[in-house]
């Protein structure tokens, strides 16, 4: 099962939040997640918060789920209270969100809207699975007030689909993306996972010409990591399939930098490129440290230096809900050196870059080519964006 | 009184014997089972191997520290005995402890298990048995053990000592079985003690042990004269006098008594607190009526194996050094002094008798004290001459001399091995690949074999044990005793990390040896440094001379590249203990090495772990 979430103090059944973390509401745009923990099938490197029909048990159906999330949503209302500004964000993620029917989805939207509004520019995601979509159900998305959609594409040659066993094919994902783009969606994004044990340097290349010449103006690629407690770990262990290699990912990373780049996709975060305007403002949200809700099970949320994350069972989530009581299971109110470490730890992977690093922390890494100082901002080099972890634990 | 008090039991009636066995033939089975015979020990208030006391002792079957226990025993005559049962240590590092603890015997019990026969060490006790001219009396043990193999054992004894078949006892110290015949035959074939109760008093320490609330109890053979519970006594080596506040014997508990006479046995007590004041080996004496001539074979104990001991976390440094201080009190034998390495910080160079002395030390250490260490291979002292003729003592290998050397002199050992027959050919082969000369070879019986070797100490201390049991399928026994020193070709390797020496991983090594010394260290420090931020070349050098080389390539990727839905929680904490784990990490020059990695490099050669499984 899915990796286990961090310790954290006990939060209260009211949800109620500290004056601190209240009072810094505002300060920064807020967005709303939306977590939809369904998917057909677990796939074999997966350790996200899903669970298939099998797997979900009594007491949580998807029939009820959107009902059940719109109760968090008035919840959350009554936590955060009456003035907040317009949502800048919502992203659906999951699970295949697409799972759910897509009036569900779009009934979820609009009691986020009724309740809290969305900014005139609100950036609407879904994520989806190229094999749970049609242009029927993206054009009700998008009729429903959805801007942007980002497939799961991961790969396109079929044997690394079928290592990560993923049920689609590269006809199905090239069919998926250009539905969405003829149903009137401006931004569609694609993820791609590199470094799947079998795959080569040029099945990457393929993956990644494919998604150039598909039209996106997204593209997400993250390295495969094997988790603890999936299919792909167990196997990794037994020594069936070999362990992803550091310097491969590292190879691979530069493939996509170089190919993305040339073709007009620039990075503006670690794993994520764009053309220009083209950057997931819910992304950068996250990574500039705002405020978001984030509703569903297992879902996590940040408020004015208050974290909290959702009790991870659907079934125990509803059970929450239905009581009336905040779905949180722990929460933790970050210290001022917590926030400054997130803030180095998270701001740094960005393209903008991060201010207010003393120069005897980043003189050294500037002349060892891991970071460049444009005006008053450190920016990772390439080199850097590859050994993003060590910059920030030499940064704090 | 009977005649048999302490103080004033008649020298005729008194046996003094030991135990000669090897570690698990049943030594202490057969003692409990005396104890139990002569009403020493009521059976119920029966300890199982009541005289070994340390935890570590019953744990590995091994007795380290000797004692004596007086046994009244009433033979067929009648008459009332007084047998002294002087336990022997039974460890190869120990072989000084057994000759004093001989020499204050005039028998042995030569203890051997009959479903295996003699074992290296033990023979090597024997020897030094007869060298005491002490009577023998062969014993086979575990008669009642269905592999037992009494006839063919009982011939081999016989063909070792010079005695018939039939002179050879069996017993079973589990069953009890033949023990009563034995107690009769220590008081009709063990010549009582002779000595002249007139002279200045003489005794014997041949044993000498902390305790906590008496401080140094101090075990020792009456020869000459008489030691009174009022005197004021000397120690003949170093001259230096002691208040007596207590005389007594082990039966087995302690029985203060007024004095002991000619031929006892029994402890001193002078409220003295370390084990140095009162050596074993020494002659104790009276002040009033000094003896002129001691009662020699007194020696300094000399270490011969050294190691580095660190703390794993540096600020245990101090307890450390306060653990040592505590043991020091209990262990004349080990010697420690401050050193500082680069790699591992503060901690102490130390000197033991052997591998299972360091093995010991190191387990009291951990056990008693609490405290993570962490310990270089153990390495043996080197003589080295200079061309200008200076010399140095090298007891670190860090420490080695730079410049011109004339000679470097390295300690060696006579070594004896027993084994079947069959494995007569892997043996020779270990022992020429470590560069033995073979002194000779016997047949003690028809399938088993003594086989003598001079070899260097330094290859016995690098893993020879598990070596020679592996390749022998755990048959072959070893004794060895240090024998001088040889001039050698060594040198010394060191590793180099990044360009900077490694001070813990260097090691004097035989010439011939030094360059797959270098490429399999290097090969395994490849394996054990996690990936810098640049390329960190590992070398191993003699002097200027590169001998291997290994790189461990640039870290490429050290990102993370997955959110997980928001869980900067998560991501924080993995930060954090990122961090946490880098402060454990050691800078040799600018390399970074977890701790995880000096112990795993520094375990290839640490032999000492063979110790403890046996």
């Amino acid at each position: 099962m899915p990796g286990q979430p961090p310790e954290g103090a006990i939060a209260p059944p009211d949800g109620q939040l500290s004056d601190r973390s209240l009072s810094r509401l505002g300060a920064q745009s807020l967005s709303a997640y939306v977590h939809i923990p369904f998917c057909a099938s677990r796939c074999g490197y997966c350790d996200f918060n899903t669970y298939t029909a099998d797997e979900l048990g009594p007491g949580a159906n998807r029939a009820d789920y959107a009902g059940t999330v719109i109760r968090e949503i008035e919840f959350a209302r009554g936590v955060l209270g009456a003035t907040t500004t317009p949502l800048h964000s919502v992203f659906f993620g999951g699970g295949t969100p697409t799972l759910l029917p897509s009036s569900d989805l779009a009934r979820i939207l609009h009691a986020l809207r009724d309740t809290f509004a969305l900014a005139p520019d609100a950036e609407i995601t879904t994520e989806a699975n190229p094999d749970s979509v049609d242009k029927a159900s993206l054009a009700a998305l998008r009729d429903a007030g959805f801007t942007r959609i980002s497939f799961g594409w991961q790969a396109t040659a079929p044997h690394v689909l079928a290592v990560l066993e993923r049920t689609h094919n590269v006809d199905k994902a090239l069919a998926a993306v250009r539905a969405a783009q003829e149903v009137g969606f401006e931004h569609v994004s694609v993820d791609l996972i590199y470094g799947t044990p079998g795959e080569t340097d040029d099945n990457f290349r393929a993956a990644l010409t494919a998604a150039i010449d598909s039209g996106v103006d997204h593209v997400s690629a993250y390295a495969l990591i094997v988790e603890d407690g999936t299919r792909l770990g167990a196997a990794v262990k037994r020594g069936t399939v070999p362990q992803p290699s550091d310097d491969v990912a590292a190879d691979r990373y530069v493939i996509a930098d170089e190919m993305l780049s040339s073709a007009g996709l620039e990075w503006y975060e670690v794993s994520n490129w764009a053309r220009p305007g083209g950057e997931c403002r819910h992304n950068l949200a996250y990574w500039r440290n705002a405020d978001w809700w984030g509703f569903g099970p297992g879902a996590h949320s940040h408020i004015g230096g208050t974290r909290w994350w959702n009790v991870r069972h659907p079934s125990a989530y509803a059970t929450r809900i239905d009581a009336g009581e905040s779905p949180a299971q722990a929460r933790e109110e970050l210290t001022d050196a917590d926030q400054e470490l997130e803030r180095v730890l998270l701001g740094i992977r960005l393209k903008e870059g991060l201010d207010g690093i003393p120069d005897d922390l980043s003189a050294p890494l500037v002349s060892e080519g891991l970071l460049e100082q444009h005006d008053d901002n450190l920016v990772l080099t390439q080199h850097g964006r590859l050994l993003a972890d060590l910059v920030v634990r030499r940064l704090t | 009184m009977s005649a048999s008090a302490p103080g004033s039991t008649d020298p005729s009636l008194i046996r003094n014997f030991c135990i000669i066995a090897h570690i698990d033939h049943g030594k202490s089975t057969l003692a409990d089972r005396m104890l139990q015979l002569t009403g020493v020990v009521e059976g119920r208030d029966m300890r199982a191997q009541y005289l070994d006391r340390m935890d570590i002792e019953r744990e590995r079957g091994i007795t380290i520290k000797s004692q004596a226990v007086r046994l009244p025993y009433t033979a067929a005559d009648g008459r009332t005995y007084i047998l002294n049962l002087i336990d022997t240590p039974g460890h190869v590092d120990f072989t000084y402890e057994v000759s004093r603890s001989l020499a204050a015997c005039e028998g042995a019990v030569l203890l051997v298990d009959a479903a295996q026969g003699i074992e290296a060490q033990t023979l090597a006790n024997l020897y030094l048995a007869l060298e005491n001219d002490l009577q023998i009396i062969p014993v086979l043990n575990k008669i009642d053990l269905p592999f037992a193999q009494p006839e063919k054992y009982a011939a081999e004894l016989a063909k070792i000592i010079g005695c018939s078949p039939d002179d050879v006892m069996r017993v079973s110290g589990k069953t009890g079985v033949g023990v009563a015949e034995l107690l009769q035959a220590t008081v009709d074939l063990i010549p009582p003690p002779v000595g002249d109760p007139d002279a200045p008093a003489r005794a014997l320490i041949f044993d000498s042990v902390y305790d906590t609330y008496r401080g140094v109890v101090t075990y020792v053979r009456v020869v000459d004269g008489h030691l009174n519970s009022r005197d004021r006594i000397q120690m003949m080596s170093t001259r230096t006098v002691h208040e007596l506040l207590e005389v007594g014997v082990i039966s087995p508990d302690p029985v203060p008594s007024k004095g002991l006479g000619v031929g006892e046995v029994g402890y001193l007590i002078t409220g003295v607190k370390d084990v140095r004041q009162s050596r074993v080996g020494d002659t104790v004496t009276t002040l009033a009526r000094p003896a002129t001539q001691d009662l020699g074979g007194y020696r300094d104990p000399k270490p011969m194996v050294f190691a580095g001991l660190y703390p794993l976390d540096g600020s245990d440094y101090p307890e450390l050094r306060d653990a040592l201080d505590k043991l020091k009190l209990n262990d004349a034998s080990l010697v420690y002094e401050p050193e500082t390495s680069v790699a591992l910080g503060f901690g102490f160079r130390c000197g033991f008798l052997g591998l299972l002395h360091m093995e010991i030390v190191r387990e009291r250490l951990e056990r008693e004290f609490n405290l993570d260490l962490i310990s270089t291979a153990p390495n043996v002292v080197y003589r080295v001459r200079m061309d200008d003729n200076s010399e140095h003592i090298v007891t670190n290998p860090s420490e080695y001399p730079d410049g011109k050397v004339a000679e470097v002199f390295e300690p060696i050992v006579r070594s004896t091995v027993l084994a079947p027959t069959e494995f007569v050919g892997a043996i020779m082969e270990l022992c020429q690949q470590r560069r033995g000369t073979m002194d000779g070879m016997d047949y003690i019986s028809e399938d088993r074999v003594e086989l003598r070797y001079t070899l260097p100490l330094a290859e016995i201390v690098f893993d020879f044990f598990d070596q020679l049991k592996s390749r022998t399928r755990g048959y072959a026994s070893l004794d060895y005793e240090p024998n001088g020193e040889q001039a050698a070709d060594l040198v010394k390797v060191d590793i180099l990390l990044h360009g900077d020496p490694v001070d813990a991983f260097s090691a004097i090594v035989h010439r011939d040896k030094s360059y797959n010394y270098g490429v399999a260290m290097a090969a395994k420090l490849k394996e054990l440094i996690p990936r810098q931020q640049f390329e960190v070349p590992i070398q191993a050098a003699i002097g200027a001379r590169i001998i291997a080389r290994e790189n461990v390539r640039a870290i490429r990727k050290d990102v993370l590249a997955k959110c997980y839905g928001g869980d900067i929680t998560r991501k924080r904490k993995l930060l954090e203990k990122q961090k946490e784990g880098k402060k454990r990490m050691k800078m040799v020059g600018r390399v970074e090495v977890p701790q995880e990695a000096f112990i795993a490099a520094l375990s290839t050669s640490d032999t000492g772990a063979e110790a403890k499984k046996k």
